[in-house]
């Protein structure tokens, strides 16, 4: 069962000039998203990530392309009762109290009174707010914003919560903190579908991600598994008294050198010249100190896919300038 | 239907914590008081200047309130992107404006009632008579209130906040000047002028119609079947632009 499925779902933004072509904010994005899933949904600084949740929430309606939460399609407003969502660097009524405003919220979603009381308390507690709940929105800080942001989003205990970077603005500490919260979101059978551009985040919590760039889904699966399609794990080794200057045997083999005082870190691009490496580091009486495969991270395949991306997209624009 | 409730009431408790709202109704108090002043005439004048002052002071404070919290309420809401956590939730888009238009209603009818608790307090200590006219007067300028609010809405669902003041401010004027145009144009040959006073005759509000200060203030009573008929009249001109700015609202993207 998919809490969240879109197909080939686009988005174009009218240029709001006669004559220019619309802007295509996304470009044919299919996702699932399985219940009971944390699913990351990476990509960077005007890649489609809001657009694309904003859509699933109803807020803006796609171009083409179909998408479904819960089984509804978007948008459909009786579902949003079991959907909590965060939008990105929220806004809220900074008239209300902290109390005040999660009370809206609640009712809006149709809890009764008593169930609010406790459920507003819980909750202030659960986001640390609990001295602040008679002070008014516009007196928060950022990440104190933030806090009772992920709050609204959960007072109706929904089953789906979609977050637009839950994790900005918020100190080590908050973000140790809301990784911990949608971990216990998931151990509660919640799906947690959410966008971010910070890759340890994702690494560390997600079961799967998907990565967009320029309005199109460039990868996406396990944290694991894509991974583990990238086969240039490179190996990091280290050694003592041994003169790397002017040794080109080593330089030819190595992506990187570097000398610090009496040791040396080489960087080899793929395992297969370990063994040739060692044997020159005996040969020139050197003292090998480590050697440590340097496991791909998410973050070496999102490099890779926006070098790929800017090699695909920059000679279309020189050669479109030239002509 | 519960949502509209609670949409209506944080509306009415924002306009509640909204500074400028008591300032504007303070003005009103003193522009009723002020009247009393302007008190160099014979009895029966002096009589019909405080209640005419006083009635125009209501309706203009009114509508300014009208046009000015109207125009914001739902902008505001867009251009702050309070929106999105509000349509993430289970409540129709509908009911939203609905919810918006009642909160204003309300605070429009709090802000009416406290105006007009100073003008009868006024008129009851300078010894004018306080006749049932007024009171039709009063009611009258609070459906007219009730329209402005609805233009104002129904603008700012499309464009800017400034551009809403702007066609909301001119089709009040226009809304007041319909009918004398349409009698002015009435006695020349048919012609395009006619057929554009005509025109907007019958797409601006008439306002004009919901306007009986002038014989309230010296205590001719309207009809009541009038009273009726303008009062539904106005409704239901308010009627149709809030469901224009429930289908604009619909189209929308935030
Ligand atoms: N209302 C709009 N009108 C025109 N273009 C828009 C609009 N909203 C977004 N865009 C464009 O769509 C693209 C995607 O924007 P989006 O906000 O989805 O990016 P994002 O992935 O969330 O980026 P970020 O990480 O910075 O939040 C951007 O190039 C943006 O300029
Ligand atoms: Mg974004």
């Amino acid at each position: 069962m998919d809490d969240i499925v879109t197909d080939n779902l686009s988005k174009s933004y009218a240029s709001g000039w006669p004559g220019r072509p619309p802007f295509v904010a996304l470009d044919g994005l299919s996702l699932t998203v399985g219940r009971g899933e944390i699913f990351g949904f990476l990509g960077p600084n005007g890649a489609g990530k809001t657009t694309t949740l904003k859509i699933l929430m109803g807020l803006v309606r796609a171009t083409s392309g179909t998408a479904q939460l819960l089984g509804q399609p978007a948008g459909d407003v009786a579902t949003r009762r079991r959907i909590g969502f965060l939008p990105e660097s929220p806004y809220f009524y900074d008239y209300l109290t902290a109390e005040e405003f999660l009370g809206f919220y609640g009712r809006l979603a149709g809890l009764n009174h008593a169930a609010l009381a406790l459920r507003v308390t819980e909750l202030l507690e659960l986001v640390g707010l609990v001295e602040a709940r008679t002070r008014q929105l516009r007196k928060f800080s950022k990440g104190m914003l933030q806090r009772i942001g992920l709050a609204q989003a959960l007072i109706h205990d929904p089953e789906l919560i979609v977050l637009d970077e839950p994790m900005t603005g918020l100190d080590p500490i908050g973000r140790k903190q809301v990784r911990d919260l949608i971990l216990s979101l998931r151990d509660c059978g919640k799906t947690v579908f959410f966008s971010t551009h910070i890759l340890h985040d994702v690494e560390m919590i997600c079961d799967r991600v998907g990565i967009v760039m320029k309005g199109r889904l460039v990868a996406s699966g396990r944290v694991d598994e894509l991974v583990r399609q990238d086969h240039t794990q490179s190996v990091e080794v280290v050694c003592q008294q041994l003169k790397v200057e002017g040794n080109a045997f080593i330089h030819s083999l190595a992506s990187r050198v570097l000398q610090q005082g009496q040791q040396c870190l080489i960087v080899l691009p793929t395992p297969d010249a370990v063994d040739a490496l060692v044997g020159e580091i005996r040969r020139q009486g050197g003292r090998l100190l480590s050697v440590t495969p340097h496991k791909a991270s998410l973050e070496d395949l999102f490099f890779q896919e926006a070098t790929q991306e800017a090699t695909r997209v920059l000679p279309q624009m020189t050669s479109g300038r030239a002509s | 239907m519960g949502a509209i409730g609670v949409i209506a009431v944080n509306a009415f408790r924002e306009s509640l914590r909204d500074k400028i709202l008591y300032n504007l109704v303070l003005f009103a108090g003193l522009l009723i008081g002020l009247s009393v002043l302007l008190a160099d005439l014979s009895i029966t004048e002096h009589h019909k200047v405080i209640a005419d002052m006083g009635l125009a002071a209501i309706n203009v404070i009114g509508v300014i309130i009208a046009i000015f919290v109207g125009i914001s309420l739902v902008n505001k809401e867009i251009e702050r992107r309070t929106i999105y956590t509000i349509m993430a939730r289970p409540i129709s888009r509908t009911f939203f404006i609905m919810g918006k238009y009642l909160g204003l209603a309300l605070t429009l009818f709090v802000n009416m009632a406290i105006m007009w608790a100073v003008f009868l307090l006024t008129l009851w200590l300078y010894h004018v008579p306080i006749h049932p006219s007024l009171f039709q007067a009063a009611a009258l300028i609070f459906v007219e209130i009730l329209v402005v609010t609805a233009v104002a809405l129904f603008f700012s669902t499309f464009t800017s906040t400034t551009l809403s003041a702007i066609f909301t401010l001119g089709l009040y004027v226009i809304g007041h000047l319909t009918a004398d145009l349409r009698s002015m144009v009435a006695n020349h040959e048919s012609g395009p002028i006619k057929s554009l006073v005509d025109l907007l005759y019958y797409v601006c509000p008439n306002l004009d119609m919901l306007n009986i200060k002038g014989q309230a203030a010296v205590g001719i009573a309207a009809a009541p079947e009038f009273v009726l008929m303008a009062s539904l009249y106005g409704l239901v001109y308010a009627g149709f632009l809030l469901t224009g700015a429930c289908l604009v609202f619909q189209q929308r993207d935030f």
